[in-house]
């Protein structure tokens, strides 16, 4: 139904092919498909126009302008962008200096809250915390024994009213049953509101106010549209907002609400959640997002397309040093930072969906910033000549890396490695640049 | 309360949203030039209709001013109404054949509001007197049995379940078996909520559809896609994939007394060519109405609209 970003950016480049330059109209028909293709994932229609106005901006830099492919440096510029906007760092959970962390969900009908309450829970429970769950929904039939059979399921305490009208009086008993019982983490799972009910609204903040929460979530289903952001500030201004979670992402819909609600409201996404099962629940990944709202594989391959022409350039400058033997410490330094610069493992792993879940993606990650940190330890002139590392050279380059000898020793035998196998092939045709790649791809530690 | 008026209190705030808006756009000139054009698309893709449908509406006023040179407020206005009445097609009525086994069959994407929906119908046919059978086809959401048990309360409805996390064919085969020997007219099959791109899930409703055709192949089968009011464009993809397996007869839009400006279910109509049966309107048990498309037309564009500007 949606023809691909990359498909439509490719046929306006086509036509430019023979132009000098990207002409302002060429530019524009680029901006305009930017433009829809973020307002069918979804994305609010006004962060849409301030987006597109600012990536206009950026793609007048001489850089893309000169480019021999200027669709694939906007898209670029487009992606880079979008996952600056949805975030740098991991945002955490809130924890109470107290002991005891009291966290409210809250959204609109049918987001997924209950179900996010119960994966939560477990995943609290399973990093050792004591988790207690407590339903505040006096509203929809049979909303609490949904928690409570959740809660039974992963063995978390709960504190449930059938019989009580008012949600502020559970929240408060929930709490005090979730003290007495040692717990350290409150979660209270509200009923699904409206933002324009304001009876439903007036509850929340009673509810709110009676637990002083720490941590205030909205739940979002990612297959929401344009009104997100009106929800989203609703919310905040009525209740306040420390964070969000996006539930539903195993679906296909892009999620652009993501971004809408992270621009709009400046607010985090915590966490995603991603299947019916309640260890369905993920950190969130700005990249991975950026490349979803973009729609996914057809962007990334058109990054990489990017970037490998920077990689053969880089890959060029090694092959010339290779053939006449010099390829020393520093040009090793270079190829981690270039793979660094690419996302390196990380990104391929990014790629796959539930790789959060495998603990080797950080490891490999550790591994090359590792052997980074200790190639700058060393001199220039080890660098030229890693045969000046003995003892006493090598025991500093740890202190100074902060890592251990051994590990030292692992990159200089894992370099010697690589340079016999290039003495070895050397002396044949080295022109095939993708030979030269698989040598580095097979024989690097990751 | 009249279908009328509960659909304008309903949506209250999208009339309000477009009327306000509206005004603002119309006031000065009492004509339309390109900008505001591009301004009237602003509107309705905040609404939720799709840049194609919105494409489409304006290309007929385009068309239209271009052939006939008139592009004052009103007759533009009396365009987009058509165009918009052309998308969604003629209201239509889901009739009720009183001589066979009548099976609505739920379903849709998780939290659109299926079993609600199926309260609500339940109620709704319970009060014109039929004999209604509910089954309870979502065993594997914690507590919706429960939550199904106390709408056939409401509703004075005969549920058939199952234990949770049993086949839900095989609650829809015994569904079917009471709805025939207690000769209902009516039997509404509450389905567990599945997202599209699961294929399991697809087929078991795949198997849910085709249990239906061999034990009740006499009956009329009405497929019902329920989404939410809220949802953005992938609704367009849920009643693609959702067609494919159930043979979908029409639509029914919730919460759109709600947040959302609910051009969404434009879009859908339009798009995928299915009319629109029932919107949710309210939480209550009577909140669940015929959609009627002049009223919903209005509520976007009132008729009155340049009194309304006064």
């Amino acid at each position: 139904m949606f023809q691909s970003l990359s498909d439509k950016l490719t046929n306006i480049t086509r036509r430019m092919k023979g132009q000098g330059r990207v002409k302002e109209k060429d530019l524009k028909d680029m901006m305009r498909e930017i433009r829809l293709a973020l307002l069918e994932a979804d994305v609010n229609y006004q962060v849409v126009k301030d987006f597109t106005n600012e990536i206009s901006e950026k793609a007048k830099g001489a850089e893309v302008l000169e480019s021999l492919t200027p669709g694939n440096q906007i898209v670029k510029i487009v992606h880079e962008s979008l996952i600056d906007i949805l975030g740098g760092e991991q945002e955490k959970l809130a924890v109470s200096p107290t002991g005891f962390t009291k966290i409210i969900l809250y959204g609109l009908q049918g987001v997924g809250k209950t179900t996010t309450a119960g994966k939560l829970a477990k995943q609290l429970k399973d990093s050792g915390k004591k988790p207690f769950l407590v339903s505040v929904d006096v509203h929809r039939p049979a909303a609490q024994e949904q928690l409570a059979v959740l809660a039974k399921s992963i063995d978390v305490p709960y504190y449930i009213d059938t019989a009580n009208p008012s949600a502020r009086d559970i929240a408060k008993k929930g709490e005090e049953r979730a003290r007495y019982l040692m717990a350290d983490t409150l979660i209270v799972d509200t009923a699904g509101r409206m933002t324009i009910d304001q009876d439903m609204m007036d509850e929340l903040k009673e509810v709110n106010d009676q637990v002083k929460p720490d941590e205030r979530l909205l739940i979002v289903d990612a297959m929401i549209g344009q009104e997100a952001v009106n929800i989203a500030l609703e919310f905040d201004k009525q209740i306040g907002i420390d964070g969000f979670i996006m539930t539903k992402l195993d679906g296909d819909a892009r999620g652009g609400a993501a971004l809408s609600i992270r621009k709009i409201t400046g607010k985090p996404i915590k966490m995603i959640a991603t299947g019916e099962k309640l260890e369905d629940f993920e950190a969130f990944y700005p990249d991975r997002m950026a490349s979803r709202i973009l729609g996914m594989g057809d962007v990334l391959s058109l990054i990489e397309k990017a970037e490998q022409q920077m990689d053969e350039k880089l890959a060029q400058k090694s092959l010339e040093r290779l053939k006449r033997n010099q390829f020393t410490l520093d040009d090793l330094l270079d190829q981690f930072l270039q793979i660094d610069k690419m996302g390196g493992m990380e990104k391929m792993l990014s790629m796959m969906p539930g790789a959060s879940r495998l603990p080797n993606g950080a490891m490999d990650e550790a591994v090359i910033n590792r052997y980074v940190a200790i190639i700058r330890s060393m001199t220039p002139r080890e660098r030229n000549s890693y045969k000046l590392l003995n003892a006493s050279r090598r025991k500093r380059i740890a202190q100074g890396s902060g890592t251990t000898v051994q590990e030292v020793n692992q990159l200089i035998r894992q370099y010697e490695q690589m340079q016999s196998l290039m003495k070895q092939f050397s002396g044949k045709n080295m022109g095939n640049i993708g030979k030269l790649k698989r040598l580095f791809g097979n024989k690097l530690p990751f | 309360m009249a279908i009328f008026d509960k659909f304008k209190s309903g949506l209250q705030k999208t009339r309000d949203f477009f009327s306000q808006n509206f005004t603002k756009l119309a006031g000065n000139l009492g004509r339309f030039d390109e900008d505001m054009l591009e301004e009237l698309s602003m509107l309705m893709i905040q609404a939720d209709v799709s840049v194609a449908s919105t494409e489409f509406i304006i290309n007929q006023v385009k068309d239209h001013i271009k052939a006939t040179g008139d592009d004052q407020v009103e007759t533009v206005i009396e365009v987009i109404r058509k165009a918009m009445a052309e998308s969604l097609g003629p209201s239509q009525h889901l009739e009720i054949d009183p001589q066979v086994l009548n099976v609505l069959l739920m379903v849709g994407v998780n939290g659109t509001g299926k079993t609600t929906t199926t309260g609500k119908l339940a109620w709704a046919y319970r009060q014109q007197g039929y004999k209604v059978v509910m089954a309870a086809a979502d065993t594997f959401r914690a507590a919706a049995i429960d939550q199904l048990e106390v709408w056939a309360d409401r509703a004075e409805a005969s549920l058939i379940k199952g234990e949770q996390g049993s086949d839900p064919a095989s609650v829809v085969f015994n569904a079917i078996q009471a709805a025939k020997s207690r000769s209902a007219q009516i039997l509404i099959v509450d389905t567990a909520g599945r997202l599209h791109n699961k294929k399991n899930l697809m087929d078991e409703l795949a198997k849910i559809r085709r249990i239906i055709a061999r034990e009740a192949g006499e009956a009329k089968v009405t497929s019902l896609l329920v989404i939410d009011a809220t949802t953005g464009q992938n609704a367009l993809f849920q009643a693609q994939a959702f067609n494919e397996v159930t043979d979908l007869d029409g639509l029914v839009i919730t919460k759109l007394d709600g947040n959302a400006k609910g051009g969404i279910a434009l879009t859908v109509a339009r798009e995928a060519q299915l009319p629109i049966y029932f919107a949710g309107l309210g939480e209550q048990i009577d909140d669940l109405q015929e959609f009627d498309r002049d009223s919903y037309i209005n509520s976007l564009i009132p008729e009155d609209f340049n009194k309304a500007q006064d």
